[in-house]
């Protein structure tokens, strides 16, 4: 095993892709961000010059068409960019592509991968900000996976292109250089398996992408203070698997849950709403929700932070959860 | 009135261009400094576009404009030194700090919107049309974008309603996918179109059209001054391409300033015009192309383009103090401006 980052283990992912399936496309600019990973594509595509097509910037067009190649058996990986830039193509995603199914009887598969990046990028402001997370979870119909490392980028990027699902795969913009062991050869992670990242029995927190990092960081200074947190990454949202999630509550009694998206009709409400209703008698404390604060996204760095849902945030509600106020902490 | 360039203009005209030139300078050195975050796009190259256009406009028109808005910002009128307090994310920018350079805009001088989304200012323009038509008067609006935007859905949608209702909007589309060292330069595909020529488009929605050279102030002048009356006269929609020059400078696609700083003296001096940016100070470089001409034609002495230069020198030190100086904005303002 060694250690490769985030964009190599896609990259490993759409090469075997390539070199199983003939017919596989990858569309999009800018597949592995913006940032200095982007160069990492190069090699890739030139190895696949008549497969990699850089698209114009007509994201609401190829998001369907991708759709539509998939229904007649050409698989297509379609990468839409920066959340904001995946709205224009909402209306294929939520019109066109969730419901193809269901609407056919059953008879039409719809096996097509999209991808898009999201997350607080530290001066994107009101349009280059976006975690939509919640708001593809709200259109039934779809996969969606979250990848909150290398490890898992590789697993569910292979579990969703083997898929005869529509799946959305979101990954943060700031995810792409994370390293992780990574195993050389492929495999799948199954969706509707969380990930157990840390164990503790005091309160579970609840945290995907890059908060799973936050999260993680949060147990190690709860830890300092006597809390044990059992960090869970649910991996994918939809399938999500409830199941570990009400197990660890249920020897907890405490939840916090951190998403990057926003608090109204959000992950966090979501996953805390399930559980208030299916493990209502383990919970010793409201269920708490740390998320980015319900407002379009201010350029400064002040103002961006003080929405953001931090470590320190996190680590507040927990203790809060536990019955240990925590000290006054702004940010 | 439709009318040609006065060269009572040209002195102003070129401390406009040199303006922001200077700041965008500034821009590129306070990101390199960690002065801000941000991914950004400069002006460089266009600024004999955005120059003429402003100029042949009315204080009560509007205006949508985008993601490389800096020079339409300047050369409109904002404050130097406010709009780049905006860039560095301060209290004291246009915006209070909540635009930053994506949607840095000035509304008291017109503008209605600045989108960092591809096409996004094309159907807010023609909804400022919607407006001032309703509204009676002669003001009308303009919609900037560029390329790209052309290759999104909503640009089809909206030239398509500009032409049914007959708004009175100027399309404005600066194409820098040519020219200078172009997409291979930024390693970076620009215009994915399958229209050779842009221009097509509006013209397949009966939208009057003109392609005018974006490198020459004048050619740009007159050629907006006679879409903006069109437009004011209720002609409806109002199509200009302007072929423009993309240069180096902007975050994160082709960051650094590969050029350097502008050296004003190229205009007269060829000694410094060599290596392998020579084409550029030669061929493209608006402001270099546009001060030549002056003092080619004996419009202005070489000590006098020196001075303009100077002095916007000096203005845009005075801002980028003035920038540095002023505090961020507090944390819990975050929350404000959201609704009235």
């Amino acid at each position: 095993m060694a250690k490769k980052n985030y964009a190599d283990a896609m990259l490993d992912v759409l090469r075997t892709s390539m070199e199983e399936d003939p017919q596989f496309v990858v569309m999009g600019n800018e597949v592995l961000g913006i940032g200095p990973e982007a160069m990492q594509f190069e090699p890739f595509q030139k190895d696949y010059p008549d497969r990699c097509i850089f698209p114009p910037c007509s994201e609401a067009s190829f998001a369907a068409l991708a759709a539509g190649a998939a229904m007649c058996g050409t698989r297509l990986f379609a990468h839409l960019g920066l959340a904001s830039f995946s709205y224009p193509a909402f209306s294929s995603i939520a019109n066109e592509i969730a419901g193809a199914r269901i609407s056919s009887g059953g008879k039409l598969e719809v096996p097509v991968t999209l991808h898009i990046s999201h997350g607080l990028l530290h001066g994107g402001g009101a349009q280059h900000s976006e975690s939509p997370l919640s708001t593809y979870w709200n259109v039934p119909g779809i996969e969606i996976a979250v990848p909150s490392g290398a490890y898992e980028a590789k697993g569910l990027m292979r579990t969703a292109i083997k898929s005869d699902n529509p799946t959305i795969v979101i990954t943060h913009a700031f995810l792409y250089g994370a390293e992780d062991e990574v195993p050389d050869e492929d495999y799948e992670i199954p969706f509707g398996e969380a990930a157990v990242k840390r164990e503790g029995g005091d309160v579970t927190v609840v945290a995907s992408s890059m908060m799973v990092g936050a999260a993680l960081a949060a147990a190690e200074q709860l830890a300092g203070d006597g809390i044990e947190a059992e960090v869970i990454d649910p991996r994918t949202v939809v399938p999500l698997d409830e199941q570990t999630i009400l197990d660890s509550v249920a020897k907890t009694g405490h939840l916090v849950v951190a998403d990057e998206g926003r608090l109204r009709c959000g992950v966090a409400s979501e996953i805390a709403a399930t559980v208030a209703e299916k493990a209502f008698g383990s919970l010793k404390a409201p269920p708490a929700r740390v998320t980015r604060l319900d407002a379009p996204v201010a350029f400064s760095p002040p103002l961006e932070g003080f929405i953001t849902p931090t470590v320190e945030r996190v680590v507040a509600a927990a203790k809060e959860s536990v019955g240990e106020a925590a000290p006054a902490a702004s940010g | 009135m439709a009318d040609t360039w006065d060269k009572a203009r040209n002195a102003p005209a070129l401390e406009s261009m040199l303006t922001i030139r200077r700041f965008e300078e500034a821009v590129e050195r306070l990101f390199h400094e960690g002065a801000f975050m941000a991914h950004y796009h400069l002006y460089i190259g266009q600024e004999a576009t955005g120059v003429p256009l402003m100029e042949a406009l009315g204080p009560d028109d509007r205006i949508a404009t985008h993601h490389r808005n800096h020079g339409h910002v300047l050369a409109r009128g904002a404050d130097p030194d406010r709009a780049l307090a905006e860039i560095l994310g301060r209290k004291d920018g246009l915006n209070g700090g909540a635009a930053g350079t994506l949607h840095l805009s000035d509304p008291d001088l017109g503008f209605i919107s600045t989108s960092a989304i591809v096409g996004g200012s094309i159907s807010l323009a023609t909804g400022a049309a919607f407006a001032l038509k309703q509204q009676g008067g002669d003001a009308i609006a303009v919609g900037l974008f560029g390329d790209g935007a052309l290759e999104e859905g909503v640009a089809f949608e909206t030239l398509n309603m500009a032409s049914l209702l007959q708004l009175p909007v100027l399309f404005v589309c600066e194409n820098n996918s040519e020219g200078a060292l172009g997409s291979a330069g930024g390693g970076f595909p620009t215009s994915v179109s399958a229209a050779k020529d842009l221009t097509d488009i509006p013209r397949t929605f009966g939208i009057p059209v003109e392609t005018v050279d974006g490198r020459n102030l004048e050619d740009v002048y007159e050629v907006v001054s006679r879409a903006v009356e069109h437009c004011r006269q209720r002609k409806g929609p109002y199509f200009v391409h302007i072929a423009t020059a993309r240069w180096a400078g902007s975050q994160m696609l082709w960051p650094q300033l590969v050029s350097g700083e502008t050296d004003i003296s190229m205009a007269w001096d060829e000694s410094g015009m060599t290596g392998e940016h020579e084409e550029w100070f030669r061929e493209h470089d608006p402001v270099l192309l546009f001060a030549r001409r002056l003092v080619a034609d004996g419009d202005l002495s070489q000590d006098e383009v020196t001075e303009i230069d100077e002095r916007v020198k000096q203005r845009i030190a005075k801002a980028r103090e003035f920038a540095l100086d002023s505090a961020l904005p507090a944390p819990e303002s975050a929350l404000q401006n959201i609704f009235v």
